[in-house]
C-alpha cells in the first residue's frame, strides 16, 4: 500500500456541474482530475495497482477503473475518491467497455486471452469468452448487440454477439490492434494498429474490410508512426487519432478517410477524451507524463498539463 | 476471484463457435546440438538447460491461440544431440517431416546442417549462433537468423558511447574463441562509428578471482591508456563481474558486462514487454533470455507468415517474409523485418544492466536512408552475402 498525497477536502472538490477529465497514472497508481474550466488538476486520488481503462456509469455516479496489476475493476464514488467495491474481473483487466444497458462491462483480461462479462449490479462474473492473446480493444455497437475485442499479438478483431456470448467472426488487421470504435451509428468499426501503423475500417453489415487508412508524418520515420487512441467530433465527421511514439494526433476525414492534418502534442499520445461540448480534446502522453489540451476547431495545442506518471486513459465527468 | 474466473471460463467454453476446424497444419522441428560448456568462475549464474526451447514452446503456444481462429494447426516436435552425437542424422529425420527447423547448434554445424541435400528448399532458423560470418559470406539461402549478429550487438553498444561522447575506449578480452570473436566486433564497429581503442589486455589469470579481484584487477588495469569506458569480451560468463568497481581508474565497464546489448533480457518492460515477459514466466518460471527470443521470435515469423498467406507451403512462406508485406510485432517498440540480402531478422537491440534498460539502438539521431533498424549490423553494401540474390 501506497501512501497517496493527501486529498483535497471534500468541501474542496469540484462543485457539481464543473466539468472534469479523469486520467488514470498507470505507474503512480493514482488518478488525476482535470478541471475542464482552469485546465488544471485540481485532485489527485489513489488507485489500484497500474490503473489502464476508465469509463462513468450512465449516470456519471460511479467510476469503472481497471486496475491491471491488483486483477480487479474498481468501482468508485467520483464525489468522495471512495472505492466502493472491487469487481470481479478476471486477472490483468487493461480495458473494457459499458455495455448500453449501464449494467454489463465487457472486459480485457489482457494475460488470460479472455473477454470478462461482468454484471455490475449482482458483482459476477457473467461469461468468459477465449479470445486471441493479450486482448486490449474493447467496443460496443450502438445497439448493443456486437462487442469486440481486439488481440494484440493474434493481430485480430473479434465479433461477439453479445446474446450468446458466442464469437461469430474473427477478422486480421495490422500488428497490435490496440483500440477499436463503431462509427455512423454502428456501420462502420474502426481498429487502430499501432506497430501496423494503421486504422482498418471494417463495414459491420460484412465484417468485411473496407479501407485501410494509413499516416505519413514529414520528419518522423514510419516506424514511429502508431496508432493507439481515437475518438470522433460531435457530428463525426472528424476522427482524431493517437500516433503514439510520433508525439501526432492525427485529423482524418471519416468520409474520405483522408488525413488532413498533424497535431504535434506531448511524447508518446497514447488516449483521449472530449470535454462536453466536443471543444477540447484531452490526450494523454505517457512519456512526458503529461497532457495536451487540443482546441478542436482550430486544431492546436492549447495547452499541456503535469498529471502523474504515464498518463494511459482518459474519461469525461460533465 | 481468479477461481471464480476460471469456472465461469469452462461454462463458456462450450459455447465457443468462433474457432474454426484446423484445416492445415505447421510442423516445425527444434533441434538442439548440445555441448561443453566452459567452465566459468562463478556458479551463480546457471544457463538453463532447456534455454532456446522453452521460447520455441511460448512461440508454439502463441501461434496455436490464434491459429484456432484460422483452421490453423501448429506442433513443435524437438531433439537433443549429446555432444558428440550424430547431429546430421537427426538433421536428416526431422527436415524428412518437415522442412522448417529451428537450430540451436554452433556455426559450423549450422553450415553442415544448411548445406544437407535434404535441406535444399527448407526454411532453417539459426537461433543460436551470433557469428557474423552466416550473415556475410557464410550465409545460406535456406538459412535465417532471429538471434541478433555480434556485429548487430557492437554497433548498437557504440551508437550509445558515441551518444554519451564515450569517445576512448579500452578493451579487456577473454580467452574463449567467442570472447576474440565479440572483441573482433567491438574493434570494428568502434572504427565504424568513429570511437578511438586505445588500449587492449588479454585476460590470462587462472586464479580464483572470487578470492582475489580487489587485488587483480587494479593492477591488471593500471596501465591501459586513460580511456573513458572499459569494454570487457568475456561472452561465456567467466571473470567479466569482477571487473566492474575493481578497475585502477574509476570507469564505467560495457561488452559482455555493465552495459550489455542483448536481444532480450527481464528489464525489458516497455512496448507490451511485460506481457510477453509474464506469459514466459508463467509457462517456465524463469526469465527469458537471448536464446528464448530468438527462439520464439522464428516460431512467431512462421505464425505470422501462415497467419497472412493462409499457406503452410515453404517457398510461400519464404517469398512473403522476405517482402515488405512482412512485419513482426516483437515487444521491442518497432516493426521487425528481415533483411533480403542475408536473411538476418532486423530488430531494435535493448542496453540494459542487470537492474534496467538503459537505452534502445537505434539510439535516436543515426539515420539510414531506408530503415534505422539497418544501422545495426551488416547492411546491404558491406554484407558479402550472395545466396540470397536471385
Amino acid at each position: 500500500m501506497r501512501l497517496a498525497p493527501l486529498l483535497l477536502p471534500l468541501s474542496l472538490a469540484a462543485p457539481l456541474g464543473a466539468e472534469e477529465i479523469w486520467v488514470t497514472n498507470e505507474k503512480d497508481d493514482t488518478i488525476s482530475v482535470i478541471d475542464v474550466a482552469t485546465l488544471e488538476v485540481t485532485r489527485t486520488i489513489p488507485t489500484g495497482e497500474r490503473p489502464r481503462g476508465i469509463t462513468f456509469s450512465r449516470d456519471f455516479s460511479r467510476v469503472y477503473i481497471c486496475a491491471s496489476d491488483s486483477d480487479t475493476v474498481q468501482v468508485m464514488d467520483p464525489e468522495t475518491g471512495q472505492i466502493l467495491f472491487d469487481l470481479p474481473s478476471g486477472e490483468d483487466p487493461e480495458q473494457f467497455v459499458l455495455h448500453p444497458d449501464d449494467r454489463h462491462l465487457w472486459i480485457a483480461n489482457e494475460d488470460d486471452a479472455v473477454t470478462t462479462v461482468v454484471d455490475t449490479q449482482s458483482r459476477t462474473v457473467v461469461a468468459q469468452i477465449d479470445v486471441g492473446i493479450e486482448p486490449e480493444g474493447m467496443a460496443v455497437s450502438p445497439d448493443g448487440r456486437i462487442v469486440i475485442t481486439t488481440s494484440e499479438t493474434t493481430n485480430m478483431a473479434h465479433w461477439i454477439d453479445t446474446e450468446t456470448h458466442a464469437l461469430f467472426a474473427n477478422t486480421l488487421v495490422d500488428a497490435r490492434p490496440r483500440h477499436a470504435e463503431f462509427l455512423h451509428d454502428g456501420a462502420e468499426l474502426w481498429v487502430s494498429s499501432e506497430i501496423g501503423g494503421t486504422v482498418t475500417v471494417f463495414d459491420v453489415a460484412s465484417q468485411t474490410e473496407k479501407v485501410k487508412i494509413a499516416f505519413d508524418i514529414r520528419g518522423v520515420h514510419p516506424d514511429r508512426v502508431q496508432p493507439v487512441g481515437f475518438e470522433v467530433t460531435a457530428d463525426e465527421n472528424t476522427a482524431f487519432v493517437a500516433l503514439g511514439p510520433s508525439n501526432h494526433v492525427a485529423v482524418v476525414d471519416t468520409a474520405t478517410y483522408e488525413v488532413e492534418e498533424y497535431i504535434l502534442v506531448g511524447r508518446r499520445v497514447w488516449h483521449m477524451a472530449f470535454n462536453s461540448d466536443k471543444s477540447l480534446l484531452f490526450t494523454t502522453n505517457g512519456v512526458s507524463g503529461d497532457v495536451t489540451v487540443i482546441d478542436v476547431a482550430r486544431r492546436t495545442p492549447v495547452k499541456t498539463i503535469k498529471v502523474g506518471r504515464f498518463p494511459w486513459g482518459a474519461a469525461l465527468r460533465p | 476471484m481468479k477461481q471464480l474466473a476460471r469456472c465461469a471460463a469452462g461454462l463458456v467454453f462450450s459455447l465457443m463457435s468462433g474457432a474454426a476446424q484446423a484445416e492445415m497444419t505447421l510442423s516445425v522441428g527444434y533441434l538442439k546440438q548440445g555441448i561443453e560448456e566452459p567452465a566459468v568462475l562463478s556458479n551463480l549464474d546457471p544457463v538453463p538447460e532447456t534455454q532456446g526451447v522453452d521460447g520455441a514452446q511460448l512461440g508454439l503456444s502463441d501461434n496455436q491461440s490464434s491459429g484456432r481462429f484460422l483452421g490453423h494447426a501448429y506442433a513443435l516436435e524437438v531433439a537433443e544431440i549429446a555432444p558428440g552425437g550424430d547431429l546430421l542424422a537427426a538433421a536428416r529425420d526431422m527436415l524428412a517431416a518437415s522442412p522448417f527447423l529451428l537450430l540451436d547448434a554452433p556455426a559450423d554445424d549450422i553450415l553442415r546442417v544448411a548445406d544437407l541435400p535434404e535441406a535444399a528448399g527448407a526454411m532453417i532458423f539459426n537461433v543460436s549462433a551470433p557469428d557474423t560470418r552466416l550473415r556475410d559470406a557464410n550465409c545460406r539461402a535456406n538459412l535465417f537468423h532471429t538471434l541478433p549478429s555480434e556485429a548487430m550487438r557492437a554497433d548498437a553498444l557504440m551508437q550509445v558511447l558515441l551518444r554519451k561522447r564515450f569517445a576512448r575506449l579500452a578493451l579487456v578480452t577473454g580467452e574463449h574463441a567467442v570472447d576474440h570473436a565479440f572483441a573482433d566486433a567491438l574493434r570494428r564497429s568502434a572504427q565504424k562509428f568513429g570511437l578511438k581503442l586505445v588500449g587492449e589486455r588479454e585476460w590470462r589469470f587462472d586464479a580464483d578471482m572470487r578470492r582475489n579481484a580487489s587485488q587483480e584487477v587494479p593492477l591488471f588495469t593500471q596501465d591501459l591508456p586513460e580511456h573513458d569506458v572499459l569494454l570487457v569480451a568475456d561472452e561465456t560468463g567467466d571473470f567479466g563481474r569482477y571487473i566492474a568497481y575493481n578497475t585502477w581508474l574509476p570507469r564505467p565497464v560495457a561488452g559482455s558486462e555493465g552495459l550489455v546489448p542483448v536481444a532480450w533480457s527481464r528489464v525489458v518492460e516497455q512496448w507490451g514487454a511485460a506481457q510477453l515477459q509474464s506469459r514466459f514466466q508463467k509457462l517456465t518460471r524463469r526469465d527469458m533470455r537471448d536464446r528464448d527470443y530468438a527462439a520464439w521470435a522464428a516460431m512467431r515469423v512462421l505464425g505470422e507468415a501462415v497467419t497472412r498467406t493462409n499457406s503452410a507451403d515453404p517457398a510461400t512462406l519464404r517469398a512473403y517474409i522476405l517482402s515488405d508485406a512482412f512485419e513482426l510485432a516483437g515487444f521491442k517498440g518497432r516493426p521487425m523485418s528481415f533483411r533480403t540480402w542475408n536473411g538476418q531478422l532486423r530488430q531494435p537491440i535493448p542496453l540494459v544492466t542487470n537492474r534496467a534498460m538503459v537505452m534502445q539502438a537505434p539510439v535516436e539521431g543515426f539515420l539510414h536512408q531506408r530503415n534505422e533498424l539497418d544501422t545495426l549490423g551488416l547492411d546491404a553494401p558491406e554484407s558479402r552475402c550472395t545466396a540470397f540474390q536471385e
